[in-house]
């Protein structure tokens, strides 16, 4: 039990999949803007993230391993990836129509999302076990989640402020990113 | 012809350079640019990709229903990938441990899907080779920037050799995670600067 709880800590903090992996930075910069779709997208990345781990694991052992194929596994996960995004899409547009409503336009985008390609990618190297990939998936989505809001309340602020024309918009945010990184980085020494 | 193929290559190198003037394709750009050597090695296996991608997707425009690009863009892109890992594997070893996960997450670098959906799906194949080829230099070369800044002033060294004296005392934090974004932050807005002043 203890070690599912320290791989937890570990994936939030210590090895934060943005601040420390540098994976997910597009959507990163992209939808911090505002605190509405920060949330957003942190919901619908720890949704497709859990998901997506757990299948490329179940993929990666049952299917390429006892085949030989491994060298197929970049080609596979991304297909795994993008059919299950599209999925999940149609799944929650036809049940759940008020969760769709909210995740709607950044599902399709966590296709292309380093985080989740990168966290699944990360399970086979690790050599997790199932229950350890799940529980890795899932910290590391809620990692994502932590770095996004938090950088998307800054990101609020720093708007309102008067900046030096060259340093406007994605440029400070960069810079804010970098503070926010060096207060994460405080957490390595903890595992 | 010639002229616009000219344009086309030269754009990716200056006023539409990927990572600084249309701030796509982050991850790499933060992640592997501890040295010039990474960086210098990235962008080239990135330049393949592109390339790669952009000429095949060129050529199969017209076959690909226009419903399901996307996926067959990533299939492509994903196909060169592979490619690209094996080759790096083969003779450059030590680099390829070095980039790690990096090498596959090529397949969702926004820039060489951004590629194929923005150019090369609509333009002809010699067009197509001189934007990916020009994008591919463009990020080579900001990613060997990034890597040069880093490198200097959190190693004291340059492709490995030493720049300062031993009096020098690195900046370790530039090798580490912050240092990256506070560099390309500050390297955009160096970019930002050149067109206030035209």
């Amino acid at each position: 039990m203890t070690d599912y709880f320290v791989l937890a800590i570990s994936c939030i903090f210590v090895n934060n999949i943005l601040l420390a992996q540098f994976l997910g930075n597009c959507p990163f910069l992209g939808t911090s803007k505002k605190m509405e779709t920060a949330a957003g997208m942190s919901m619908a990345v720890v949704f497709v993230l859990v998901m997506a781990g757990i299948i490329t694991w179940i993929t990666d052992t049952y299917l390429l391993k006892p085949l030989n194929i491994e060298f197929l596994r970049t080609l596979s996960f991304i297909l795994v990836i993008a059919s299950l995004v599209q999925f999940v899409e149609m799944f929650l547009k036809k049940s759940i129509p008020g969760l769709y409503a909210g995740l709607g336009i950044f599902l399709p985008l966590i296709t292309t999302n380093c985080a989740v390609m990168g966290a699944c990618l990360i399970n086979i190297k690790e050599e997790y076990t199932f229950l350890q990939a799940t529980v890795a998936s899932f910290s590391y989505a809620i990692g994502f989640g932590l770095a996004l809001v938090l950088f998307a309340g800054l990101r609020e602020r720093i708007n309102i402020a008067r900046v030096p024309q060259p340093l406007q918009d994605t440029s400070l945010g960069l810079v804010t990113a970098g503070m926010i990184a060096l207060s994460f980085y405080a957490f390595k020494g903890m595992v | 012809m010639s002229k616009s193929i000219a344009r086309e290559f030269a754009k990716g190198l200056w006023s539409e350079i990927p990572p600084f003037r249309l701030v796509l394709g982050l991850c790499p750009v933060l992640a592997v640019t501890m040295s010039v050597e990474n960086g210098i090695g990235m962008g080239l296996a990135t330049t393949f990709v592109l390339v790669g991608s952009n000429f095949l997707v060129s050529l199969l425009r017209n076959v690909i229903p226009p419903k399901i690009r996307i996926a067959c863009f990533i299939i492509i892109i994903a196909t060169f990938v592979t490619m690209v890992e094996f080759i790096m594997q083969a003779y450059v070893y030590p680099l390829y441990l070095k980039l790690g996960i990096f090498i596959p997450l090529i397949v969702v670098n926004c820039v060489v899907l951004g590629r194929a959906e923005a150019f090369a799906c609509k333009n002809p194949i010699l067009p197509s080779l001189a934007d990916g080829l020009g994008m591919g230099l463009g990020f080579t070369l900001s990613l060997s920037l990034i890597g040069a800044f880093r490198e200097v002033l959190g190693n004291g060294t340059f492709l490995g050799l030493q720049v300062f004296g031993d009096a020098f005392v690195p900046f370790g934090v530039m090798v580490k995670a912050p240092g990256a974004f506070v560099t390309l932050g500050l390297l955009l807005a160096f970019m930002n600067l050149v067109p206030v002043k035209k």
